[in-house]
């Protein structure tokens, strides 16, 4: 029975940069884009188990502000620098960047058929782009408004488009670019009268109805032929700042200010007649801020804002399954690795968006019995606070095991540097001239002895660097398979420094022999996407993780499945395992224990015992400790290969620093909630 | 996946397709080959494998062949009728077919059924079944007629269920169709009238049947293009004749409503079954193969010659009649599973359905898309249905409807029990109906007050206000005040005028009046009853039961004694229950009569008392209402009729009282607040205490 001491942190971030903008669901290929006020950008592959599969970095002058698909899968978005971005979804990067000069973008909307971009700007203008297969070009622009457009919508012919705008909407035919209608809103809120009403949000239908929601706190249905008003729902005493409508236009979803989350369906006014009518069917509170952005998938409906949370709730009338996958999904961390550690120094590095801090693990003479917290004779030490130079957001970092190389990467440059200790003091020194192939890393990673340095560039290539004393040398440039450019967004070297393992978003993960300079293998592929990847010491086990929960052992001098993954893999995991909803992120192993795989989520930390028979349906998944005083037999009847505990969450790094220290960092919710600004108040007492 | 193979054709050279096809193509005895009966006077037998026949038999000029040749699969000969009456068995060597076998029968034969491992037998066109043997034994035996004499059977087939042979066959009379289940051994039959769409009745329905479990599950392809399932009980429990069978929808449009002929169907195994027909309007005839199960379009094949809409399957081989041809078409299915079509082992076992969270569908609830049901839940309901539908005479809404135009009070009360019994999918927009039907007579017959009925619909727990807005208008005018309180209890979004209304009723003395009334009426209902009123009484009694409680509240309460009889308490409480908007509530208090306010201030207050007399701040009872209802209808009261209450000298003590209660509050309120702040700080210590810090070394045994 290992006894850990266990160093944890409580690692903090600026959350009220994380808080979610927009949303878009992508029905062709059922993913999720997801913006922060921070710019960056996140896409959620929803067929593979809600997994964060891409991401763009953010950049501190670009707010996005609105998020749309066109062309089929092709992802742009607009911000308050006035420019439209498009994004590569295979090399993870911004393709261009088009100023649209009309001042802030708040709004834009593609056309039903996905030719056609419109964005609204500050200055009152309406610009129409269309999209050509490399680039979009500016078309027209419609009549030019009095103040700034906040949303648009097309109908879904594309022949008009709604915009909401300060007090009122306007309805535009597309072939003219003119103005047809001009539908005026009601300032008017309980009674108060309120300054302005802003249309956050419009919704166009085939028949010509067009629904609203505005910062009163309503949602109001327009009939655009006549430009006269349908209905009003009165839902929130707060805006009502999001809506989005199901492509069958059956039921629609708005999000209020308040954090509450309203469906409306279109339901027959009683058995007999045709007649339907828009009622306001579910509420659901889910978020305790603003909900700034809504989106309707065929099946679910998803909703984000300020709390972080991206929030997925299916519809139960449309799972036809009633599985796990039915379940509410709550994202609310990063499904990557923002921490690395060195083992050897015992120093952790955090990223954050503009900055990296290294810190170094307290120590303790004391020793105790499970469960306590010793008394610390040494705290831990903020070594290191590196800012990075520019707007942009860091992608990945890195520091090596013997804590004297970090690396870190943005959008457009790459640094490594050098530190020294001297006894207290630590000097920092850049590594100037960096090549020019290595512009821009998705990851990093530094060799077991710290003598090299793995960089996977978004071009789909990977670089090994060799370290000398302040300098390096370029080693060999793996290329990528022929006719891809698909990043590889996860690096593993195993210990012995002889093997490397690169995974994709896509395209499986590939075993590189360091020693020949060669592809070694392709690991079978599998459907899922892999979220974590390891390579367990001496036997050279590369055990990989996907997002559908599945946990993999290949054996990479074999180059095959090893006999425990077959084992498992015949059984089938426990249920409970798979209906987990974080997946691994950091898988480490004990340099003692070779049976064992120590491997978390975001809610647990597990310890694979591959010693011991592995769980069916029946067992118990999650036994924690089990009373000293049972029998033997019982425990041996009741342990199984899966330890699990559950002490530290939400858990965003975990790792071994020698045989008989784990770090641990937690990340308590409460902390961001404290982080974000205050909600909207309400009363709790009666006066 | 299921898959129909390479097509080819057997020359039918010899064979006169007539206009309406062949009779028959059925099995032999050697595996691979078949005999096929055309509309004249030949049977050849095929090889399907060499595409050629092995040998052709022809009757005499003159004569016609009436059923198609069947196989004697335990002799090995072959058996056919011509003109009816003449039975004919030969075997491979014979040429001529009018030296063989001959037997001369004393009725016209319909078919003769035969597969495997038993004697053929003869179905005669009256109904009557003989065995082969049996027959030949003595030809011209005296043949009983079995089915009335207008019924013509349609189609028929035989089954082997446990070693036992079955024989199904279907007849027609002025459009009506009934199903016999004859079972040999033990000399049953069963008769079964087919309730099948009103538009069937012209066209003839396409039938194919199979055995699953102890029901036949007969499958029809009826003329608006669906496929429905009946499922016909093999062992019939009760002797009793003519049980009705509902059919269930099991595929929606696979052929084109318009064709008229030439579609047919046949049961390919236990989730597939073959189509044959134009699945759009214009379109071509097309063979179609559907999953049941997942209700989708496996795959299909066009035949552009049309065909004589027949189709027959034998042994994994699908034959028709495609132009002048006969196809054959091999049919394979091989076994899949759906992890082997998604390639995936994430679903070892479905998670149990215990975890999920019960959810309202709103699209079923209001009826609004009853034909998505998905295949299993049409499966389970179509078995339900069969239990009930067995039970005789169970009234579908629309008879009902006419019933409540016309009948009795008591028959309509009779009736609805029935209704009620079972439970369709669509129960709450045929509950709406039923409500609507009653209420539409009430207001055009005075007299006519359902009550029982109304009661039992109210207690179905589908009603709401906007489902029959009539309903409460009724009962007022009826001043029903028992029926008003269930509405108030059970409708979620009563209007506010209404609940005033029910108000202003409940605070007037009519209702004083009517004390001694009521309670003679209710005692009828409890003790005068037959058994079968059960469900009402006990409600009733339940309903009478509440004033008793509250009766009791006031004795074991002696702070003041209740300023209203404990029925009329029980009433107004329903009434602090209702859900109400303040906007909407305020103008129609305002109508109150000022006696009645004070009354009902008086009460409000009494409550309060009582409320404030324990901890726990609640009032005993089963259902009562809470500090919070009570405290908003004494605010919402005095904010109406404050002047009014100003004026009245008997409410001076109680405004007073009021007023210092009030005070009392805000102190208690302001004092709330003040502490908050300090809880909260209390809270934060707490947390302290179980946080670990921004850094700590914790000892951890793992495992």
């Amino acid at each position: 029975m290992p006894i850990f001491n266990l160093s944890s942190f409580s690692k903090r971030l600026k959350d009220k940069e994380w808080g979610i903008r927009c949303v878009a669901y992508n029905n062709q290929s059922n993913r999720l884009a997801v913006s922060r006020t921070d710019g960056t950008v996140e896409i959620y592959n929803l067929s593979a188990n809600y997994f964060q599969e891409k991401f763009f970095p953010g950049h501190e002058s670009r707010a996005t502000e609105a998020l749309c698909w066109a062309e089929g899968q092709r992802l742009f978005s607009a911000g308050l620098n006035g420019e439209i971005l498009e994004y590569d979804l295979q090399a993870l990067n911004i393709k261009y960047a088009l100023d649209a000069f009309g001042g802030p973008i708040w709004s834009m909307a593609a056309s039903p058929s996905g030719s056609q971009l419109v964005v609204g700007c500050e200055d009152g203008s309406v610009k129409l782009f269309e999209v050509t297969p490399e680039k979009i070009q500016f078309a027209r622009n419609f009549d030019r408004q009095k103040s700034r457009i906040l949303s648009l919508s097309w109908h879904p012919a594309g022949t008009h488009i709604a915009a909401g705008s300060i007090d009122y909407i306007s309805v535009f035919d597309v072939k003219s670019g003119s103005i047809i209608r001009k539908m005026v809103l009601d300032r008017q809120h309980l009674g108060v009268t309120k300054s302005r009403c802003i249309v956050w949000g419009v919704a166009f239908l085939s028949d010509g109805t067009v629904i609203s929601v505005d910062s009163v706190g309503k949602v109001q249905l327009w009939d655009s032929a006549t430009g006269t008003l349908v209905k009003s729902h009165l839902i929130a005493n707060a805006d009502v700042q999001s809506i989005a409508v199901a492509d069958q236009e059956d039921s629609f979803v708005v999000g209020t200010a308040e954090g509450t989350v309203f469906h409306f369906q279109l339901v027959s006014v009683t058995s007999s007649s045709s007649e339907k009518q828009w009622v306001r069917t579910k509420p659901f509170q889910h978020h305790t801020h603003d909900v700034r952005t809504v989106a309707h998938s065929p099946t679910a409906l998803i909703s984000g804002g300020t709390d972080t949370h991206l929030v997925i709730r299916p519809l139960m009338e449309k799972v036809e399954v009633k599985n796990y996958d039915a379940a509410l999904r709550k994202i609310t961390f990063p499904h990557r690795r923002l921490i690395s550690c060195s083992k050897r120094r015992q120093l952790l590095l955090f990223q954050f968006a503009h900055h990296l801090e290294l810190w170094r693990l307290g120590s303790t003479l004391a020793t105790g019995k499970n469960g306590d917290t010793l008394p610390l004779s040494k705290n831990a030490d903020h070594l290191l606070h590196l800012k990075t130079k520019g707007p942009e957001n860091i992608i990945c970092s890195c520091v090596s095991q013997c804590g004297s190389w970090i690396a870190y990467s943005t959008a457009s440059r790459f640094f490594l540097y050098r530190l020294k200790y001297e006894h207290d003091n630590i000097s920092l020194q850049r590594v100037s001239k960096m090549p020019a192939f290595l512009q821009s890393a998705v990851h990093i990673l530094f060799s077991e002895d710290s003598r090299k340095l793995f960089v996977a560039s978004n071009q789909g290539s990977l670089h090994i660097l060799h370290l000398l004393e302040g300098s390096f040398k370029h080693l060999h440039t793996f290329q990528p398979q022929s006719g891809t450019v698909e990043a590889m967004c996860l690096l593993a070297v195993s210990p012995d420094g002889n093997w490397l393992a690169a995974s994709g978003t896509s395209a499986g993960v590939h075993v590189y022999d360091l020693n020949h300079l060669k592809l070694h293998c392709t690991v079978p592929a599998y459907n899922f996407p892999v979220t974590a990847l390891a390579i367990a010491p001496n036997t050279n086990n590369l055990v990989i993780a996907h997002s559908d929960q599945q946990v993999f052992e290949f054996s990479i001098p074999d180059k095959q499945y090893t006999d425990w993954s077959r084992a498992v893999q015949k059984q089938g995991f426990h249920q409970l395992w798979l209906q987990r909803d974080t997946p691994i992120t950091h898988i480490s192993f004990h340099p003692k224990r070779p049976m064992h795989i120590l491997l978390h989520d975001a809610y647990m930390f597990c310890i694979i015992d591959k010693a011991l028979p592995l769980p069916n349906d029946k067992t118990v998944l999650y036994n924690p400790l089990p009373p000293k005083n049972e029998s033997d037999v019982f425990l041996r009847r009741t342990a199984h290969a899966f330890k699990i505990s559950k002490i530290y969450k939400p858990l965003l790094f975990m790792d071994l620093l020698d045989e008989r220290t784990l770090v641990a960092v937690e990340r308590p919710l409460d902390d961001i909630i404290a982080q974000l600004p205050p909600p909207i108040k309400k009363k709790k007492f009666g006066t | 996946m299921a898959a129909l193979e390479e097509e080819f054709t057997l020359s039918t050279g010899v064979l006169s397709a007539g206009p309406e096809g062949f009779l028959g193509v059925e099995q032999s005895d050697k595996a691979d080959q078949f005999l096929v009966t055309d509309s004249g006077r030949t049977v050849v037998l095929y090889k399907v494998s060499d595409q050629k026949p092995l040998g052709s038999w022809s009757v005499k000029q003159g004569q016609t062949i009436t059923c198609p040749a069947v196989c004697n699969f335990q002799t090995g000969e072959y058996i056919v009728v011509h003109d009816q009456k003449v039975l004919r068995i030969w075997n491979n060597e014979d040429v001529n077919l009018d030296k063989v076998f001959k037997a001369t029968l004393s009725a016209e034969v319909h078919r003769i059924h035969s597969v495997q491992k038993t004697e053929p037998l003869v179905l005669f066109q009256r109904g009557a079944v003989r065995g082969l043997e049996a027959l030949l034994a003595e030809p011209q035996q005296n043949i009983e007629a079995v089915i009335p004499d207008e019924e013509v059977i349609k189609w028929s087939e035989f089954f082997m269920v446990f070693k036992q042979p079955v024989l199904i066959f279907i007849t027609e009379k002025h459009g009506n169709y009934f199903a016999y289940v004859q079972l040999c051994k033990s000399h049953s039959l069963s008769k079964y009238t087919l309730l099948l769409g009103k538009e069937e009745k012209s066209v003839k329905p396409n039938f194919t049947a199979r055995v699953d479990g102890k029901f036949i599950s007969l499958v029809s392809l009826s003329s608006d293009g669906c496929i429905y399932e009946t499922l016909i009980p093999i062992y019939s429990s009760d002797t009793e004749k003519n049980h009705r069978l509902i059919r269930a929808l099991m595929l929606k449009a696979v052929v084109s409503g318009a064709a008229r002929n030439g579609t047919a169907l046949t049961i390919l195994d236990q989730d597939h079954v073959a189509v044959l027909g134009p699945p759009l309007p214009a379109s071509k005839e097309c063979l179609s193969i559907w999953n049941v199960k997942f209700q989708t379009l496996q795959t299909s094949k066009e035949l552009p010659q049309g065909t004589s809409g027949q189709l027959w399957y034998h042994g994994e081989i699908l034959f028709m009649l495609h132009g002048k041809c006969l196809t054959v078409i091999p049919y394979k299915c091989e076994v899949s599973s759906l992890a082997g079509a998604l390639g995936k082992l994430k679903h070892t076992q479905e998670s149990d359905p215990h975890s999920m969270p019960h959810f309202v569908d709103w699209e079923t609830c209001s009826g609004y898309d009853l034909g998505s049901y998905s295949a299993d839940q049409s499966r389970t309901l179509r078995r339900k249905k069969i239990e009930t539908n067995l039970q005789p005479e169970v009234p579908g809404s629309k008879q009902l409807l006419s019933i409540i135009k016309n009948d009795s009070e008591k028959h309509i009360e009779v009736e609805l029990r029935k209704f009620l019994a079972k439970s369709t999918p669509d129960f709450h927009t045929k509950i709406g109906d039923v409500v609507a039907g009653l209420l539409g007579r009430c207001k055009a017959e005075p007299s006519f007050y359902p009550r029982n009925c109304l009661m039992q619909l109210i207690q179905t727990r589908v009603l709401s206000y906007s489902l029959c807005p009539g309903l409460m208008e009724i009962a007022l005018e009826h001043t029903d005040v028992q029926m008003l309180q269930l509405c108030l209890q059970q409708f979620p979004d009563i209007p506010e005028s209404t609940t005033c209304a029910c108000l202003k009723l409940f605070l007037s003395d009519t209702i004083q009046d009517e004390k001694k009334e009521m309670k003679e009426q209710t005692e009828i209902v409890q003790n005068g009853f037959s058994p079968e009123d059960n469900s009402c009484s006990k409600d009733d009694q339940q309903l009478n039961k509440k004033p008793g409680d509250a009766a009791k509240e006031t004795t074991s309460f002696p702070v003041t004694s209740c300023p209203v009889t404990p029925k009329r308490a029980a009433l107004i409480n329903a009434v602090l229950h209702s859900a109400y908007s303040e906007a909407f509530l305020l103008p129609h208090l305002k109508d109150i009569p000022a006696k009645h306010i004070t009354l009902f201030l008086q009460y409000l207050y009494f409550l309060y008392l009582k409320c404030s007399g324990n901890a726990t701040m609640t009032l005993p009872g089963i259902s009562p209402p809470t500090l919070s209802q009570i405290m908003d209808w004494i605010c919402l009261l005095l904010d109406a009729n404050f002047t009014v209450v100003l004026m009245i000298p008997d409410a001076k003590r109680l405004l007073l009282n009021l007023y210092k209660f009030v005070k009392s509050q805000i102190s208690v309120y302001s004092e709330l607040n003040k502490i908050e702040v300090s809880f909260r700080e209390l809270q934060k210590l707490n947390q302290d205490k179980s946080n670990r810090g921004l850094y700590s070394i914790e000892v951890l045994e793992l495992f």
